[in-house]
């Protein structure tokens, strides 16, 4: 009897999402663990200033107050920290301490922390800190900063200049091929900083217990491991003596993936007063002090023939950092993706692109979904349109005429990109049959006629996933690109995946038991996971670069194949039949063509209880674990949005979105779907709603949840998905990442659409977010 | 604020009021929100905090019968009111088949605007049940989700209502 059917490739449901629709998630803070204390912090409330004194004597006598601590005290147990790569040996970084000490350097930036028995009572206590500021200047504008640097101090005196970084990138001749241009079409672009805003903002609760002087922080983060070397090193703790627990996260998007000066402030608190200490971030403090990502002015070209080749691309970005470059990822990366990868779904072979990160007095820029690949694919696309208008070109022919030709042009993009076998041809072709191209053209014209404003916009875009050790390993960053997977199968035939990887929701998670379930012929529901706990689970990286389910199910997929042979060397000798007429179904080992047969339930019971049973010349241990090195796979895709525009009030009603992605292997239908529409409405955000707004003097204007839009139901539209399979070879998975994609690519393709329906009135906007007011001034309709 | 006010505790105030069918009286601070009292006075951690200032949703309750934002009503003011919260109506089996349709559309990742969500949901489907994908979005306009983008929790609004009518058609009980 073989009645086993595999789940992997179909839509099964996340068993994990039961528990939270019944209100059982388990959240950060909702654990309770005896004696815990509260803590709240202090904030500059200026972007720059000088400390003179701190007066805690006040707050430390408010009854119920436990301690108060300053940044001096803090730094007692607390080492600062600098973000370096030994990769990017000309990185300017200056070293960040937990609390500020004699000056603060962003709105927001921690200056004391109070630690009492409610947050209530802390706060009542913050109210009693004497802090003596002295104002100082903040430096201007990150253009004004890269270019007139000598007229404002260095932020960071030690370092000279407020320049953090500069990068050239030349490839294939710039000045031979664009001579030969017939037209260059330039444009100057502002990505607007803004920030991840998950729903759940950062919690950490942190137990130090001193008597073995062990620290275990529980925490919401998408990168236990990476966090627990911090701590250890950071606090003068052995590796050993610290834990990581992460309960359930609502939310990450990057946010959650950086060392943050409060959090660890926490630790350090809990070490002082040999207490668990937690702190849960309210909203308006999450505005000022979590990652901001973005903050691009980038000058930028494409030189075309008169044909429609694009001969190449020109990038000129001047990206502002914040104060300090994030820990331990640094800040450039974003950066460097968008200057590398601009250009990079075509052939074009010249690119000449230059990137300086410059210093702010504004809160850190960290990896945020997508992390500058929205900006590379903004760019291009913009130009890729504007040239294409001006060559009287359809946007999608412009297209096809100089996509990639996978086994044609060379297997790197002119940014240096290994991009051999990308698919955005086939992605065009199944896109415009999918949203009916022809169709909405015609559709676009005829509403025209009656006074609408339709635009239609096409995006087309790669993505890095599941990076290998060159990016962290090779820069001497303790961030493992790896992942391991340890299978258990138990007395009871059930198997237990233990994995290094972490799941905020993505379902990377259901994903990987769906391959153990399949490779062992196991039903969906006999295969339990365990995850996100360092004294637990095999070193892992966590979820960031689209790598979860790539990197965590290639080491499941490894480690079932394993226990898959093994349990067959067993059975074969139990049997006395050959390993090769053997399978795995319906949770037992079978004869392919006989009746024999033993279930994993027997197999396991004899694996712990009855050794005596098993062969001697086979490995018996009931236990595998595999691990996996990535080494980066570049997916891609395309997408298109359709958009109304209102040219008196200037908004903007995105009306439908479409993706066509090429990820290879579609593990999870459903689950994949929905990464890429979470992720189509987080660039659509970014489109059209969400920016940081910072006065002259970098204070944040729009630091609460009704000032700083994100995406609500009544403003997003329906988004239709397909996928094109590329396959992959070299890996047991045969899946690149997905993770990014939607956010990669929606803003560009909705800035695209709202141009087309610009067009009509001869003018265009390649500024995002595309807010009414910036949607007016385009139009001229306001100064 | 003057200073030495800042630090002096309110005196308590005691409140009794019904949490999911059950009478409790706890005394409480005057300045003590719904969720902090649920969440830490009740340990009912269902109700989530996304913002504190009436903007997510996430912290969606039901009292005497209408959603609240449970951030902007005090513990204080509910003398005698009654209170559900997403344990109370996931008990009562009121939702059962909505929360079914969230698991099979995943019209959910994290989970943390999930709670808030389905309150909200549930009071649509009571008072004015509708398939129409532009009045299930008007609808739950005031509830944040960052991770799904919506469209699956339209889809599993929109199923639950379907559901439910061609149910009634049929002489079902709802
Ligand atoms: S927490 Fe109440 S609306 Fe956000
Ligand atoms: S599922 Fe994460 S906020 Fe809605």
């Amino acid at each position: 009897m073989n009645s086993f059917k595999g789940v992997v490739g179909t839509s099964v449901a996340r068993p994990q999402a039961r528990r939270f629709v019944f209100g059982r998630g388990r959240y950060t803070d909702d654990l309770r663990i005896a004696g815990t204390l509260h803590a709240v912090f202090l904030r500059s409330p200026y972007a720059h200033a000088r400390i003179e004194a701190i007066d805690l004597d006040a707050a430390r006598t408010v009854p119920g107050v436990v301690a108060a601590f300053d940044g001096k005290a803090i730094a007692s147990v607390c080492a600062a920290w600098t973000a370096q790569f030994a990769t990017l040996p000309d990185h300017r970084s200056a070293a960040q301490p937990p609390l500020a000490v004699e000056r603060a350097l962003w709105q927001g930036q921690p200056v004391a922390i109070v630690v009492a028995d409610t947050r209530a009572i802390g706060e009542d206590a913050l109210g009693l800190i004497e802090v003596q500021w002295h104002e100082l200047e903040p430096l201007p504008h990150p253009v004004a900063t890269a270019v007139a640097d000598p007229a404002h101090p260095p932020l960071h005196a030690a370092l000279g200049t407020n320049i953090a970084y500069e990068r050239c990138i030349v490839a294939g001749d710039p000045d031979t091929t664009l001579a030969g241009a017939d037209r260059v079409i330039k444009r100057r672009f502002q990505f607007t900083r803004h920030t991840g805003v998950p729903l759940e903002t950062r919690t950490v609760l942190a137990e130090f217990e001193p008597g073995l002087r062990r620290l275990t922080v529980y925490q919401s983060t998408q990168v236990p491991h990476q966090m627990r070397a911090i701590y250890a090193e950071l606090l003068g703790l052995s590796e050993a003596n610290v834990r990581v627990i992460v309960p359930d996260v609502g939310g990450a998007f990057g946010v959650k993936l950086h060392l943050y000066d409060d959090e660890i402030a926490v630790a350090a608190a809990s070490m002082l007063l040999g207490r668990p200490v937690k702190f849960v971030s309210d909203r308006l403090e999450a505005f000022v002090s979590d990652i901001h990502a973005r903050g691009h002015t980038v000058d930028a070209s494409v030189a075309v023939k008169n044909d429609g080749t694009v001969l190449g691309f020109e990038v000129d970005d001047i990206m502002e950092m914040g104060a300090y470059s994030v820990y331990p990822r640094t800040s450039v990366g974003e950066g460097l993706h968008a200057i590398s990868l601009t250009g990079a779904p075509y052939a074009a072979p010249a690119l000449r692109a230059r990137l300086r990160a410059v210093f702010q007095n504004k809160a850190p820029v960290g990896s945020y979904r997508g992390v500058g690949q929205p900006i590379a694919c903004g760019i291009t696309e913009h130009l890729i349109d504007a040239a294409a208008a001006e060559l009287g070109i359809d946007p999608a022919e412009m297209r096809r005429r100089n996509f990639r030709r996978a086994g044609i042009d060379p297997p790197k993009t002119a940014g240096g990109i290994a991009a051999g076998d990308l698919s955005h041809q086939r992605c065009l072709e199944r896109l415009l049959q999918l949203m009916d191209y022809d169709g909405l053209c015609a559709e676009r014209a005829s509403a025209r006629k009656a006074g609408r404003h339709l635009g239609i916009g096409i995006a087309a875009f790669v993505e890095m996933t599941a990076p290998g050790t060159g990016l962290y390993g090779a820069a001497g960053v303790k961030i493992a690109c790896s992942d391991g997977c340890t299978l258990r199968l138990e007395p009871s035939g059930v198997v237990t995946c233990v994995t290094g990887a972490t799941d905020q929701g993505q379902g990377s998670d259901t994903g990987m038991v769906q391959l153990i379930g399949d490779a062992l012929g196991l039903d969906f529901d006999q295969v339990r996971l365990v995850a996100g706990d360092t004294a637990v689970t095999p070193v892992g990286g966590g979820t960031w670069a689209s790598r979860g389910l790539v990197v965590g199910g290639e080491a499941a997929l490894g480690a079932a194949h394993a226990l898959r042979d093994r349990l067959i060397d067993i059975a074969a000798a139990l049997l006395d039949v050959r390993r090769d007429a053997l399978v795995l179904s319906a949770s037992a080992v079978r004869e392919r063509d006989g009746a024999k047969s033993l279930s994993l339930a027997e197999l396991g019971g004899m694996m712990h209880y009855r050794q005596d049973l098993l062969p001697s010349e086979v490995e018996r241990s009931p236990v595998v674990t595999f691990h996996v090195v990535p080494t980066g796979l570049i997916a891609n895709g395309i997408q298109a949005s359709l958009i109304e525009l209102d040219p008196e009030s200037g908004f903007v009603k995105p009306l439908r979105h479409w993706v066509v992605e090429d990820c290879g292997r579609v593990i999870n239908p459903m689950l994949a779907d929905e990464q890429l529409r979470g992720g189509v409405v987080q660039g659509l955000g970014e489109a059209l709603l969400e920016e940081c707004r910072y006065d002259e003097r970098s204070q944040l204007q729009n630091a609460t949840l009704a000032d700083y839009l994100v995406p609500m139901a009544s403003d997003m539209p329906d988004i239709v998905i397909d996928h094109v399979h590329t396959e992959v070879t070299g890996t047991l998975l045969g899946a690149k990442g997905i993770g990014e994609a939607g956010t990669i690519g929606a803003a560009a393709a909705f800035v695209n659409a709202l141009n087309d329906a610009l067009r009509a009135f001869g003018c265009a906007i390649s500024e995002i977010p595309c807010t009414p007011e910036r949607v007016l001034r385009a139009l001229r309709r306001v100064p | 604020m003057n200073d030495s006010m800042a630090a002096r505790p309110a005196p308590l105030v005691t409140v009794t009021m019904t949490v999911n069918g059950r009478s409790v009286t706890r005394s409480v601070e005057p300045r003590t929100h719904l969720i902090d009292f649920l969440r830490n006075e009740l340990d009912l951690t269902g109700s989530h905090l996304g913002c504190e200032h009436g903007v997510c949703g996430a912290c969606t309750v039901r009292v005497d019968g209408d959603i609240v934002r449970g951030c902007l009503v005090l513990a204080v003011q509910l003398e005698g009111a009654r209170v559900e919260t997403i344990e109370g109506i996931s008990a009562s089996g009121e939702i059962t088949d909505l929360q079914e349709a969230f698991v099979r559309r995943n019209a959910l990742q994290c989970g943390y605007c999930t709670p808030g969500m389905l309150m909200c949901a549930a009071e649509f489907l009571r008072t004015r049940p509708s398939a129409d994908r532009e009045a299930i979005r008007d609808f739950i306009s005031g509830n944040y989700c960052r991770c799904t983008g919506y469209h699956a929790i339209v889809d599993a609004i929109a199923e639950t209502v379907e559901a439910r009518r061609s149910a009634k058609g049929r002489g079902g009980h709802r």
